[in-house]
C-alpha cells in the first residue's frame, strides 16, 4: 500500500445507503481526507471510473449485462477490492427475484418491458470476481469501513468478526426478544456489527449482516416452527437480504422445499 | 427489625444520602432488569415471573410486594466485570515511540437493592477469579469495593430455579450488607456488616414480631421445597469426563445455536476476548476487553487452530468446566443454582436435564 492510497467507491445494483457510511462519519470524514486520496466516489463528488486505484469499495450487485463487464475492469484496476453491503456481498434485496419469476414481473410492472434491460438474476460480486474483503450489512456503518481502512494502511488484513448478535446484544443489556416476546429472532445465526440495533429496540433480528460463525440454522428454524411459523414464513426469514449467503440460501430452500411438499 | 412498607423510600433514600447511586430491579422489555432507581416507585411492584425453558413472561398480580419474582438476566455481573470496556490506551509519539497507557474505570460508589442469594454466592466465585488470583483485576477491584449490597430472601422461585439443590439459597446467608424479607406489610430487616448497620441506624424501625419472623422463616422454607431441579452433587469433572464420547453431546449439539446466551447470562461465567481499537489516524489505540464465551469459535483458537470446532465440543466444554474443572480452580461447582442459563438459551437447552443424561441418573429416567 502506498503511503497516501488511492480509493474508489464505485456503484452497481443498489440503493447508495451504503456509501452513505463514509459521508455519515463526521469528523472522521476530514481525517480520512488527509490519509487517502478519494479518486472515484460519484456520490461525494469526485468521479474518475477508470482511475488505478489501491482499495475498491463496491457497492450493489450485478444485474445487468453492462455490469457483468464493468465490474471485472473494476477488478483488474483496483489492487484490494472490498464488497459494501449486503448487495455486493450476498444479493441483496434485489436478488430476491433470482427466487421468482423475474421476466413476469417485469411484464407486469412495465408497459413496454423491452426496455428493461437487465439480466435474468441479480448476484453478488463475488460470483463475477475475486473479493478480497466482505462487509456486510444493509446497510453498512461508517465503524466498519472505517476499521477496514484502518486496517490497510497499517498493511495488515482487516479483521472479520462473524460472532453472533446475541453476544452483543447481551452486551449490551438488551433483552432476549424471542425468550420474552417470541419473536422469531435470527440473531442466534446472524453476524454481529450492528450493535443489536432491532433487539434493542424491541424488534426480531432479520438478518442483514448476513450468516455468523457455526451458524445452527437448522436448530433455529425449529425453534420457529415451535413458535407457531409456518415452513414458508421460516423460508422468507432466511432468503430475504441476504438470500445468496450460502448458510441462509440453503437453510431458506431447506423451508421452502418444506412448504411445496405441504402444498 | 421490621421497616413498614411506607417507609420503604427512606431506605433508598438513606441509601442515596450517603452518595450511593442507586440499582435495584425494574420492569423493561418483558424482563426485570437490574438498572438505576429513582425511587421506590420503579420497583416491580405486583410483578411475578414465570420461566421455563427458553421462556420468560411477566404477570401482573395486584400483590404489593416488589420481590415477588426470582431473577431477571443479569444481577451483579455487568457492574463489576463489565460487557466492554477499555484496559489499556497506547499513543505513537511524532517519532513513532509507542506509549502505553491504563485506563483508569471510573467507579461511582453503587448500592445495589435485591440482591439474591444465588446473586452473591456467584459474587463470592467472582470475588475468586478476579480478585484472588495470581493477578489482581483493578478495575472489578476498584468497583467491588464500591458496592453496597441489600439482599432480598428469595419466596418466588422461578420453575427453573435450583438454588436449593447447590446450596446457595433462597436464603442469603453470607456476603450482603442489608438483608430484608419481604412480608405483605414490610420488610424484616437485618444487617450483615458495620455499613449495613449504620445505614439502619437513619431508619424508622420497629421491633420484629415473633409472627412476623415465623412468617418469613416458612416462606423461605417453601421457596425451597417449590424447586423441582436438582443437580447432582459434589466435583463432577471424572464422571462427566469419562462419558466424553456419550451421545448426549452430539444430540445437544444438534439442538444448540452456540449462541451464547447461557453463558452471557449466567452469573459466574467470566470469560472475556480482548481486541484493539485504533483511531483512524492511527496516533491511539485503544484496548478493549468485552464478555466472550466459550461458545465462540475464537475461544478455542490457537495459532491458526479453532480447537473445539463442533458445537458438541464446545457444549462439553461448558458442562464439564462449570461442574467439575471449577471445583479444582475455586473449591466448589461454578453453578450457583440461579436458572438463568435454562431461561434465557432460545432453544431451552436445561443443563439439569443434560447433565443427569450424560450421567445416566436422570431424577424419572
Ligand atoms: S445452550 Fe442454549 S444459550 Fe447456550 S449456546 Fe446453546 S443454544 Fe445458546
Ligand atoms: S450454569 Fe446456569 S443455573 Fe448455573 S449459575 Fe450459571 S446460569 Fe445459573
Amino acid at each position: 500500500m502506498t503511503a497516501r492510497p488511492r480509493i474508489a467507491v464505485h456503484k452497481f445494483s443498489s440503493c447508495d445507503g451504503c456509501q452513505l457510511a463514509f459521508l455519515n462519519a463526521g469528523e472522521d470524514l476530514l481525517t480520512l481526507d488527509r490519509l487517502v486520496d478519494m479518486v472515484h466516489f460519484a456520490e461525494a463528488g469526485p468521479v474518475d471510473e477508470a482511475a488505478q486505484v489501491d482499495i475498491a469499495f463496491v457497492e450493489g450487485s450485478i444485474s445487468t449485462q453492462a455490469d457483468a463487464e464493468r465490474i471485472r475492469r473494476v477488478r483488474e484496476r483496483s489492487g484490494f477490492l472490498v464488497t459494501l453491503g449486503a448487495c455486493a456481498t450476498a444479493g441483496g434485496l434485489q436478488a430476491l427475484r433470482n427466487l421468482a419469476d423475474g421476466a413476469g414481473w417485469l411484464a407486469g410492472v412495465y408497459a413496454q418491458p423491452e426496455y428493461i434491460d437487465s439480466l435474468a438474476t441479480a448476484t453478488p460480486i463475488r460470483e463475477h470476481v475475486r473479493v478480497d474483503f466482505e462487509l456486510w450489512g444493509c446497510p453498512v456503518n461508517a465503524r466498519q469501513v472505517l476499521a477496514t481502512v484502518r486496517a490497510l494502511l497499517f498493511g495488515v488484513r482487516p479483521v472479520a468478526d462473524h460472532q453472533k448478535v446475541c453476544m452483543e446484544c447481551k452486551r449490551r443489556q438488551a433483552v432476549c426478544v424471542l425468550v420474552t416476546g417470541r419473536r422469531p429472532c435470527l440473531g442466534p445465526v446472524t453476524s454481529s456489527g450492528c450493535g443489536a440495533l432491532c433487539p434493542r429496540f424491541g424488534r426480531d433480528c432479520y438478518g442483514c449482516f448476513g450468516p455468523s460463525e457455526s451458524p445452527n440454522t437448522d436448530a433455529l428454524g425449529r425453534r420457529f416452527e415451535g413458535l407457531g411459523l409456518t415452513p414458508e414464513s421460516i423460508a422468507r426469514r432466511f432468503l430475504f437480504i441476504n438470500s445468496h449467503a450460502e448458510a441462509f440460501a440453503e437453510a431458506g430452500h431447506k423451508w421452502m422445499g418444506k412448504h411445496d411438499e405441504k402444498a | 427489625m421490621f421497616l413498614a412498607r411506607t417507609h420503604l423510600g427512606e431506605l433508598l433514600s438513606a441509601l442515596r444520602d450517603r452518595g450511593y447511586r442507586l440499582i435495584g430491579p425494574r420492569e423493561r422489555d418483558g424482563a426485570i432488569v437490574y438498572d438505576e432507581l429513582s425511587g421506590a416507585g420503579d420497583l416491580p411492584r405486583g410483578l411475578r415471573q414465570s420461566c421455563g425453558a427458553g421462556e420468560v413472561r411477566l404477570e401482573r398480580t395486584g400483590s404489593p410486594r416488589c420481590f415477588a419474582w426470582a431473577n431477571g438476566p443479569q444481577a451483579l455481573k455487568p457492574l463489576l466485570f463489565q460487557p466492554a470496556e477499555p484496559l489499556w490506551q497506547a499513543t505513537c509519539d511524532d517519532s513513532g515511540r509507542l506509549r502505553f497507557e491504563a485506563v483508569e474505570p471510573r467507579v461511582t460508589p453503587t448500592a445495589v437493592l435485591g440482591v439474591r442469594a444465588c446473586d452473591l454466592a456467584a459474587l463470592a466465585l467472582l470475588d475468586r477469579h478476579f480478585l484472588d488470583g495470581a493477578v489482581r483485576d483493578p478495575h472489578y477491584a476498584a468497583r467491588r469495593a464500591a458496592l453496597l449490597l441489600i439482599a432480598v430472601n428469595c419466596t418466588h422461585p422461578a420453575a427453573t430455579c435450583f438454588c436449593a439443590a447447590t446450596g446457595d439459597g433462597p436464603e442469603a446467608r453470607q456476603g450482603f450488607d442489608l438483608r430484608l424479607d419481604e412480608l405483605d406489610d414490610g420488610y424484616l430487616v437485618a444487617s450483615g456488616s458495620a455499613a449495613g448497620e449504620a445505614i439502619l441506624a437513619d431508619l424508622p424501625l420497629e421491633a420484629a414480631t415473633d409472627a412476623r419472623r415465623q412468617n418469613a422463616r416458612e416462606a423461605v422454607a417453601a421457596a425451597a421445597a417449590q424447586q423441582t431441579r436438582t443437580i447432582p452433587p459434589g466435583d463432577l469433572y471424572d464422571a462427566l469426563s469419562r462419558q466424553r464420547r456419550h451421545p448426549r453431546w452430539e444430540a445437544v449439539a444438534e439442538r444448540c445455536l452456540a449462541c451464547g446466551n447461557c453463558t452471557q447470562v449466567c452469573p459466574t461465567c467470566f470469560c472475556s476476548r480482548e481486541q484493539e481499537q485504533p483511531a483512524l489516524d492511527g496516533s491511539t489505540s485503544q484496548h478493549l476487553r468485552e464478555w466472550d464465551s466459550c461458545f465462540s469459535e475464537g475461544h478455542s483458537y490457537i495459532h491458526g487452530l479453532v480447537i473445539r470446532q463442533s458445537v458438541a465440543h464446545r457444549y462439553r466444554q461448558w458442562l464439564t468446566h462449570k461442574l467439575g474443572g471449577w471445583h479444582r480452580q475455586y473449591g466448589r461447582s461454578g453453578c450457583v443454582g440461579c436458572g438463568r442459563c435454562i431461561a434465557w438459551c432460545p432453544v431451552g437447552i436445561d443443563l439439569t436435564e443434560e447433565v443427569h443424561a450424560v450421567l445416566g441418573d436422570a431424577p424419572d429416567a
